[in-house]
């Protein structure tokens, strides 16, 4: 079985055992044991992402497995300050992703509470070294299938018109903004325009939604404005929680916009 | 909740509800976006500029006390009086000696967000001086007995209706209908000011410890004329303002054009280093230079939040930062608004009293992304929230994060989520937006998604059931 | 100063500095060996091309240049200017490009090199001045008191009007500090970048010239 290293992953490839050169093409055919991570409120509100993303990484041919113990990533929790309370329920990701060679999760902003605040949050702490690995092996499904697995087309097809919301997290935690209109562009069937402020943030922020609903509500009028604006009928995004805090505001307010996900969409073959 | 932060909702709500500020605002950033990034486009690299900056205020600030002295001495060098001043307290009463030394009746004033902080104006008009704001803008808002709405732009919020209104109040001048007019009695009124003032007072950008010379920013002239008339001068500065190297200025000055204002350049920038010198024959025959801290020690002493201290005052994160242009400047409540001031005013001005600036921000993250001097501030909003919980957790979120850590702890447990979600489904739609939902405050406003039939969880023991 | 706080603030400096922060700033950034020029906007090399620069600059600032052959021209270029507008006194002060032509307006002038009253120059229409350098990256003018007349001449009178050499042309602020440390042995107390005429956005964000400082700003560029 050959294998080949791609960053931090070994990657075992069972159909490309003839080939000499390896390039970027053949990294789509590469298969891996992927380790979903499913945020607590996709399991809860929004399973369909979930679906959609074992849809996808299925009709790869890779492997998935689910640890059940995962619940919450704790950033409820990390966003509100209290830190001690966020490492006791983070453990318990470092306890489900263990054995992991590549965690793979639908959301920006709970991939980057894993990614980039896990080490913050365990700095100093005992179990620093396991949250770091977990951090490094990490990825946000968009960025899993483009950079990673140099996958564009999953031959899916969704007709409408639709523009894309970037989840801040994403955007500017992961640096995800190419990734999602790449896969989006293969998409049969699909118009894809771009909303005038598509980086402006949606206004849930977490509790902050709650904490200053206020303030949130009117950041979210903004947003829902921005889409009304291009026309489109659907309004994809990497990140459920700003789905479900422009569909609520647009449901309450009677706008004609719909919601989903990027895994739901691209999951449509 | 403290006294401040009953202001701050207050006035967050009110503002958040004015659909008259909210378009206002936007029309009036939408030209700087525009421009902002036309101007960051001619740059070779703009990264490598911000990286630039960064490190030379990262020098500066990490060996602040070499570089003060150095300024210090270099200033004095030239026959500049440097006094350092613990808080605002100290930097006034030095200043109110220095009018009274110099027998001061009237002094004129270029725009120093430093002199708002520790509200010079009104220790100098106690003191019985007369005080007036040169800059525009600020002009504008003491006419109005209003602070300043922004730390680059102090009268954006107000339309030329409201302020020809102010004109006409305050200074009896006739009606005018147009930016320019408006201007030009503005302009009018300061150039008698600036010939009879006895003492200017002016901020500082940058001091540059190399030189020893303080750096004035601005577009109007207001401060070039108020540093160069009045007999006696003084320029209250910062501590965290100095910069290593004379040659630093070479890409901070465009990027604090380009980030704040979305200029190549501003107008005017300005090196003073001293009085009026042998072969000069005009400029101020004393010049005062006032070093301040004021608390910017205690954030020097934070490692983890020191480069807060980098800050150029640009006031670039104010204006892409949505809830800056949702609740508009005067919701602050204090000088420093914006992510900049969310960051810095807790430890400014007391962590308890002013937490809920860190806490009112949806940590977006666009202020990070375009701080010129790349100061973290998002992440530094996540550990003043941390900071301000562990002095002391609020009582009624302690058990509610103790019961979601023991909660999520259990999968057990949480695998009843799910069904008791659905169970309760129909009793959360019929309370909805009421006092008695949990959830009123999501749902006064947004509806809350239907719960699906199945969860991710009960989905995927399903498929295994199949298999 | 005897009695202030420097000890105090000296002492909670370094108290605070015996932490390190960490050194994320410095990572990314170029070490010495680099100049602005690799990450501010290009600057040309031929002077042709700096004065076109410095011309397109100006033009975006609603600076007026004028290309004047010599200095002679330079005054042709400076007695319309006043006569169009009407100017009935100067400030100003000696500079071997501005000399003949200042005089040849036989207009009063206040000379701000020598003591004067500033309520005179208050009353003046323009005032005519040198300069240390043009910055073509900019579109701007470094002044000194050495080499513009003082602190106020550039910025009270309501025209501005500089009379400056085509050899004057630097590409960028780093040329334009290089120069002002060779010319003058150091920097001088007062030093100024003018990038256009004065200007405010303070009412509506819509943009007004003549805000403090003068509302006209006028470059003549002798070019021998």
């Amino acid at each position: 079985m050959k294998t080949r290293k791609v960053g931090t992953l070994a990657i075992v490839c069972r159909d490309c055992l003839a080939k000499e050169e390896w390039t970027e093409n053949d990294l789509g055919s590469f298969l891996v044991k992927i380790t979903l991570f499913i945020p607590c409120f996709i399991d809860q509100y929004y399973p369909g992402a979930g679906i959609g993303m074992v849809k996808i990484l299925e009709k790869l041919g890779h492997t998935v497995e689910y640890p059940e113990s995962q619940t919450c990533c704790g950033q409820p929790a990390f966003n509100s300050g209290y830190w001690d309370e966020a490492r006791s329920v983070a453990e318990t990701m470092l306890d489900a992703f263990r054995d992991a060679e590549v965690v793979v999760g639908c959301s920006g902003s709970c991939g980057a509470m894993l990614k980039v605040f896990y080490p913050e949050l365990f700095h100093g702490q005992p179990r620093e070294a396991e949250a770091k690995a977990l951090a490094a092996k990490t990825h946000e499904l968009s960025s899993f299938l483009v950079n990673v697995l140099g996958v564009g087309d999953l031959g899916a097809s969704f007709a409408a018109k639709a523009t894309f919301h970037d989840g801040c997290h994403g955007l500017r935690e992961l640096g995800i903004k190419r990734e999602p209109r790449e896969l989006l562009r293969h998409v049969r069937g699909l118009e894809l325009v771009e909303m005038r402020e598509a980086e402006t943030c949606c206004g849930f922020g977490g509790t902050f939604s709650v904490k200053f609903p206020e303030i949130s509500t009117a950041m979210g009028e903004g947003k829902c404005a921005s889409i009304l604006e291009t026309g489109a009928e659907l309004v994809i995004s990497n990140d459920s929680s700003c789905l479900m805090q422009i569909q609520g505001l647009a449901d309450r307010q009677g706008h004609k916009i719909k919601s989903m996900h990027l895994a739901e969409v691209l999951a449509h073959f | 909740m403290s006294s401040e932060s009953v202001q701050f909702h207050r006035d967050a709500d009110r503002l958040t509800h004015d659909l008259r500020h909210r378009a206002w605002i936007q029309k009036a950033l939408g030209g700087y976006y525009v421009k902002r990034d036309e101007q960051k486009a001619k740059y070779t690299d703009w990264q490598q500029a911000r990286a630039t900056a960064a490190a030379a205020k990262y020098e500066a600030v990490n060996h602040l006390d070499k570089y003060l002295v150095e300024l210090s001495d270099k200033l004095a060098a030239r026959g500049t009086k440097v006094f350092w001043a613990a808080d605002g307290a100290e930097a006034a009463e030095y200043i109110a000696s220095v009018a009274r030394d110099a027998g001061v009746k009237r002094i004129i004033k270029s725009k120093t967000m430093t002199g708002e902080e520790i509200h010079l104006p009104q220790a100098l008009e106690k003191a019985g001086l007369e005080v007036v704001e040169s800059d525009l803008g600020e002009f504008i808002v003491q006419l109005r007995g209003e602070p300043p709405y922004h730390i680059v732009f102090p009268s954006m919020h107000l339309t030329r209706g409201e302020i020809d209104e102010t004109f006409q109040k305050k200074l009896g001048s006739a009606h005018a209908d147009t930016p320019e007019e408006l201007t030009m009695i503005a302009r009018d009124v300061m150039r008698q000011k600036y010939c009879q003032a006895d003492m200017g007072i002016s901020g500082a950008n940058f001091a540059v410890a190399e030189t020893g010379h303080i750096s004035i920013t601005e577009n109007e002239g207001n401060a070039r004329l108020s540093t160069s008339l009045p007999k006696v001068l003084v320029s209250i500065v910062g501590i965290e303002k100095v910069v290593p190297k004379l040659d630093d200025l070479a890409t901070l000055l465009p990027m604090l054009a380009t980030a704040g204002a979305a200029q190549n350049m501003t107008c005017y920038n300005t090196l003073l280093g001293g009085p009026r010198q042998p072969g000069e024959t005009d400029g101020p025959l004393e010049f005062h230079v006032v070093l301040l801290d004021n608390r910017r020690t205690a954030l020097l002493a934070d490692p983890e939040q020191r480069d807060a201290l980098h800050c150029i005052r640009c006031g670039a994160c104010l204006n892409v930062c949505p809830i800056f242009k949702n609740i508009g400047g005067h919701s602050y409540g204090t000088t420093y608004q914006g992510p900049i001031g969310s960051v810095i005013t807790p430890h400014l001005r007391g962590l308890q009293s002013w937490k809920h600036l860190s806490f009112s921000s949806s940590l977006c993250g666009a202020c990070g992304e375009t701080c010129p001097v790349k100061i973290d501030l998002h992440h530094h909003l996540l550990q003043n929230r941390r900071n301000a919980i562990a002095q002391k957790p609020v009582w009624w979120e302690m058990p509610i994060f103790a019961g979601f850590a023991w909660f999520m702890r259990r999968p057990a447990l949480y695998r009843f989520a799910a069904p008791m979600l659905r169970l309760f489904e129909p009793v959360m739609r019929a309370i909805r937006g009421m006092d008695i939902d949990p959830a009123s405050m999501w749902t006064r406003t947004r509806d809350l998604p239907p719960v699906p039939q199945q969860s991710f969880k009960e989905y995927w023991r399903a498929r295994h059931a199949k298999r | 100063m005897p009695n202030d706080s420097r000890e105090k603030i000296l002492r909670r400096i370094r108290e605070a500095l015996s932490v390190k922060a960490p050194a994320r700033h410095l990572v990314g950034a170029h070490q010495s060996g680099h100049s602005p020029q690799d990450w501010l906007p290009p600057v040309p090399s031929s002077r042709a091309d700096l004065i076109a620069l410095f011309e397109k600059n100006s033009a975006d600032l609603k600076t007026e240049v004028r290309r004047c052959a010599d200095a002679a021209a330079a005054a042709t270029v400076l007695a319309s200017l006043a006569r169009d507008n009407g100017w009935k006194s100067v400030g100003s002060h000696r500079f071997s490009l501005g000399n003949d032509a200042v005089s040849a307006l036989g207009l009063p002038v206040v000379f701000t090199d020598a003591p004067y009253e500033t309520a005179s120059l208050e009353r003046c229409d323009a005032g005519i001045s040198g300069c240390e350098c043009l910055v073509a990256q900019t579109g701007g003018i470094l002044v000194t008191s050495a080499s513009a007349g003082g602190r106020v001449l550039s910025v009270l009178p309501p025209h501005h009007v500089v009379i400056a050499s085509a050899s004057q042309m630097v590409g960028d602020l780093a040329d334009a500090f290089a120069l002002l440390r060779k010319t003058e042995g150091s920097v001088p107390a007062f030093a100024s970048f003018i990038t256009g005429p004065s200007r405010t956005g303070d009412i509506e964000r819509i943009l007004v010239l003549g805000a403090h400082g003068p509302k006209r700003l006028t470059v003549l560029l002798v070019e021998s």
